[in-house]
């Protein structure tokens, strides 16, 4: 339990798409940014620190680039600060960010991730080839495919959950006017003819790349409680790591996401996520995490996550909705995506969330997670004080 | 018109040396010879291959006693590429296997051929195919890719821990 | 504020170019630094890494840095795209939250990986000043311009830091630029980058360094004399030259300021200058009186800059000097970016 309380009081987002030529990358992240100060009624000369995430610097081309945005963000004389954690960067900074305040620091803390894909080429610098290995992986899919194989073997999932969730994500993000992806012609028999890229992930089962940015503006308790608007209160956050890969290491579902569940959840009061949690904003790139996390986060049973999807637990009208935004699936500026997944999930308990809002939603739960799936980053927020 | 510009491309280019580092060293030397070098963790008693960096990254400790393995292996789970990527050198689709090496504690990634891909199985059994000895380099490229043995299968059991 | 102390300090061997991968690099220091302070793994609540991508040339190589920990199990753990000092900092807020109190951090970097007066051209804007690779070194040495042109500094005072820095180096054995010259012969040498001179850059090297600290009910327990931080914060200026008066650096007065570096006498100062012209910059900006004050006593970056861990040293070096009784108030002091863009200060007392 932190000593002093932070809420979420302005959350701000570009329309995500493959490529933004329209905008410079400072451009792109100011998008974000004036959206979320005009969301929690304050200007950049209110903010007292900002911190930034993103992915590889290579992405972009640009070496630490925050050093360069402090002209477009007017932060001369501030804080600054950038975090990165591969993909769970977003929720490592918002994390970073809301500690800015509930360690009494700070009253006023901007906090932004960005990824401007279409300015550079991600396949290749996510590739770079080292001298004497084999070069055998296909990006991503290639590294997660494997694993998707290993939870199906293991779980006795059957071969159309993947399709489901892609399904899901995909109609969500149709409520979803910022989501990258608005395909409205998707149901299960066509999701099952898409083809396998990389076997068993099918083509409709992976993430789409992205320009995108984000932003959220997070306050102290006295400034929070002055505000007149909808607030997000930061309940609890927690982050884990393990080493990439090590003999016997649990690929499927990592100790490291385990355990920092289980302590997101515990610092929140949480005994019963699956009761009392009413949203939930998961980093799912490709469709088949979604059952594989619900059972690392303590959701569902091991073995039976995939049942959960197949009953419709997780759709908007389930007991427990996930990626109603539409999720990673639908759009993924990679740096920004795990904060996207902090800001939905604070979106649904202030009730902004729009058309894909969840009625009633009190509680909500924001994850991220990177590399080889062993850093793990979540929050959890609530429409009242903890 | 310079208005109309609004996209320019700026090639960046940066040469880098890579080392290996010394705790790497047997293993590759092990390759220029034809040999699979792993090394043990002395405290957790597990066998590395490849033995990267040297070191056991769930002890943090650097790794001692070089041990061959294989070279035969199990594949334990696997991947069908059916999408081109830049840089790609491997005609698809091909499949990429984790193979556990026999005396390993953790798979390594390569390329299953000399098979359909359809008919690659969690559990299959396989064995390396050597480039001609004058092509060998201090690299895993030196195995052109694993082939089935045509050994039964291995249990689930056997291998579902290194999943 | 809860109170923190630096308790212990290790840097790695500084060396022009190292043939250990980045974790073989961590692995020795970071065993060192726990037998130093007498802890295990477990007692560390947190880790925080600083390093950048660039440097290796390899996207998400900090990665690898995980197994360097024995991160197993899982441990709290987070990475900044900074120098090793920032990393210092997220870690003290991290304490400040009440969730760790002990927390381990640590920056490395491999400058002879790539041509760092190349790559480090990518900070800036990459639209229209990158493109150009102007070379980090002529950016100094336009700073280093402004600030003679402006009667702030002169090409004497330049030299002057350099002799001490090399006669300081002499009781250092982790330096790579040694050998004690006085300020005439140094003024004697030929121009690189006018007006820089290849003794006034920094001595690019290999290194990771790396810092225990904890609170107050441990302190004591893994250090006879911690090093207490009592004030400390960091600020940035604009990035574009033409924005700022590089003949000073108004986020390193700003930093200095918030964290109280002239409520009281300093002892030691241990800033992270890179060029010689930085360290005067510096301490006229954050209100250092050179005279006074024993100004690097390790040699400072000049003698070794191992990139991203140089900064988070001078924090090291700093507490070293209270952690022997030399110091009673101490400050330490980290940079990044061109022209001394961004700021991080740190006043350590020994009481």
């Amino acid at each position: 339990m932190a000593l002093h309380r932070c809420a979420v009081v302005g959350v701000g987002q570009t329309h995500h798409t493959s490529c933004r030529g329209d905008v410079s990358i400072a451009g792109l992240v100011r998008e974000a940014v004036d959206r979320a100060l005009l969301d929690a009624n304050m200007t950049l000369a209110d903010i007292d620190a900002i911190v930034i995430g993103k992915a590889p610097d290579m992405l972009e081309g640009v070496m630490m680039p925050e050093l360069w945005l402090t002209d477009s963000l007017a932060a001369s004389g501030k804080p600054l600060f950038r975090v990165h954690t591969a993909g769970s960067v977003g929720g490592s900074t918002a994390i970073v960010a809301a500690q800015h305040v509930m360690s009494g620091l700070h009253k006023r803390v901007l906090t932004i991730a960005f990824e401007k894909q279409s300015d550079g080429n991600a396949m290749w610098a996510l590739s770079v080839p080292l001298p004497f290995s084999m070069p055998v992986h296909a990006g991503a899919g290639g590294y997660f495919s494997p694993i998707v194989r290993s939870y199906i073997r293991r779980s006795g999932a059957p071969s159309h959950i993947g399709a489901m969730v892609a399904v899901k994500d995909r109609t969500n993000a149709l409520k979803n006017p910022y989501a990258h992806l608005h395909e409205d012609h998707w149901t299960l028999e066509k999701a099952m003819e898409s083809p396998m890229l990389w076997d068993p992930i099918r083509f409709v089962e992976t993430c789409p790349s992205s320009d995108g940015a984000i932003a959220l503006v997070l306050a102290s308790e006295d400034v929070a409680d002055k505000m007149p608007g909808k607030k997000a209160w930061v309940h609890s956050t927690a982050m884990r790591s393990e080493p990439t890969m090590f003999a016997g290491r649990n690929q499927v579902s990592p100790r490291a996401g385990e355990m920092c569940a289980e302590d997101v959840f515990h610092k929140a009061g949480i005994t019963d996520p699956l009761k009392q949690i009413d949203a939930v904003e998961m980093y799912v790139p490709f469709s088949w995490f979604e059952p594989m996390w619900l059972e690392n986060l303590g959701f569902a049973p091991k073995d039976q996550g995939w049942r959960f999807v197949e009953d419709g637990v997780t759709e908007m009208t389930g007991a427990l909705p996930v990626n109603a935004s539409g999720g990673v699936l639908s759009s993924n500026p990679i740096g920004a995506s795990g904060m996207l997944r902090f800001g939905e999930a604070a979106l649904q308990v202030m009730g902004k969330a729009g058309e894909h809002q969840i009625e009633g939603a009190r509680t909500a739960l924001g994850h991220a997670y990177g590399g080889g799936s062993q850093f793990f980053a979540m929050w959890v927020v609530g429409s009242e004080k903890n | 018109m310079a208005d109309d510009i609004l996209r320019i491309r700026t090639p960046i280019g940066i040469d880098y040396t890579w080392s290996s580092g010394p705790g790497s060293v047997v293993y590759m030397r092990g390759l220029e010879n034809g040999k699979l070098i792993g090394r043990r963790c002395p405290a957790c008693e597990l066998v590395y291959f490849p033995p990267r960096n040297g070191i056991c990254p769930r002890c943090g400790v650097l790794l001692a006693a070089e041990v061959e393995v294989g070279p035969r292996g199990t594949i334990t789970t696997f991947c069908v590429v059916n999408v081109p990527f830049l840089g790609q050198t491997i005609k698809i689709p091909y499949v990429a296997a984790t193979i556990l090496l026999d005396g390993a504690d953790i798979g390594m990634q390569h390329l299953i051929q000399e098979c359909e891909a359809a008919d690659v199985r969690m559990g299959m059994r396989v064995e390396p195919v050597w480039k001609d000895k004058s092509e060998w380099t201090p690299s895993l490229e030196n195995i052109r890719y694993y082939k089935p043995t045509g050994e039964p299968d291995a249990d689930f059991d056997v291998y579902a821990r290194h999943l | 504020m809860r109170d923190v102390a630096i308790v212990a300090y290790i840097e790695g061997q500084n060396t022009s170019a190292t043939t250990l991968s980045p974790v073989e690099m961590i692995v020795p220091v970071v065993h060192e630094i726990l037998n130093r302070a007498n802890v295990q793994r477990s007692d560390i609540d947190f880790w925080c890494h600083g390093s950048c991508d660039y440097m290796t040339g390899q996207p998400f190589s900090f990665v690898s840095a995980v197994d360097a920990l024995g991160a197993w199990p899982p441990i709290m753990e987070s990475h900044v795209e900074m120098d090793g000092a920032w990393a210092l900092y997220e870690a003290w807020v991290k304490i400040q939250t009440g969730e760790a109190n002990t927390a381990l951090v640590f920056g490395n970097g491999k400058s002879s990986a790539g041509d760092m007066n190349r790559a480090l051209t990518l900070q800036l804007d990459p639209y229209v000043v990158a493109p150009l690779w102007p070379g980090f070194r002529s950016l100094e040495a336009m700073g280093a311009r402004a600030a003679i042109d402006a009667g702030t500094v002169t090409e004497r005072q330049m030299a002057d830091v350099v002799s001490r820095s090399l006669r300081d180096a002499a009781d250092n054995p982790n330096v790579l630029a040694y050998g004690y010259r006085d300020a005439d012969e140094l003024l004697d040498e030929p121009m690189t980058a006018n007006p820089l001179r290849a003794h006034d850059c920094p001595a690019m090297a290999d290194g990771v360094a790396a810092i225990i600290m904890t609170t107050a009910d441990r302190a004591l327990e893994m250090c006879d004399r911690p090093a207490w931080i009592r004030g400390i914060d960091h600020r940035i200026d604009f990035q574009n030259l033409g924005l700022r008066d590089l003949s000073r650096s108004n986020s390193a007065a700003l930093a200095s300021y918030h964290a109280g570096v002239t409520k009281d006498k300093v002892d030691v100062a241990e800033l992270h200058a890179t060029y010689s012209h930085h360290e005067i910059i510096l301490a006229q900006s954050m209100g250092i009186d050179r005279s006074t004050t024993r100004m690097m006593p390790s040699g400072g970056a000049l003698v070794a800059n191992p990139l991203m861990a140089a900064g988070l040293a001078r924090f090291g070096q700093a507490a070293r000097q209270i952690f022997k009784g030399n110091a009673d108030r101490a400050v330490a002091h980290a940079a990044q970016g061109a022209c001394l863009q961004q700021n991080i200060v740190a006043v350590l007392e020994g009481n």
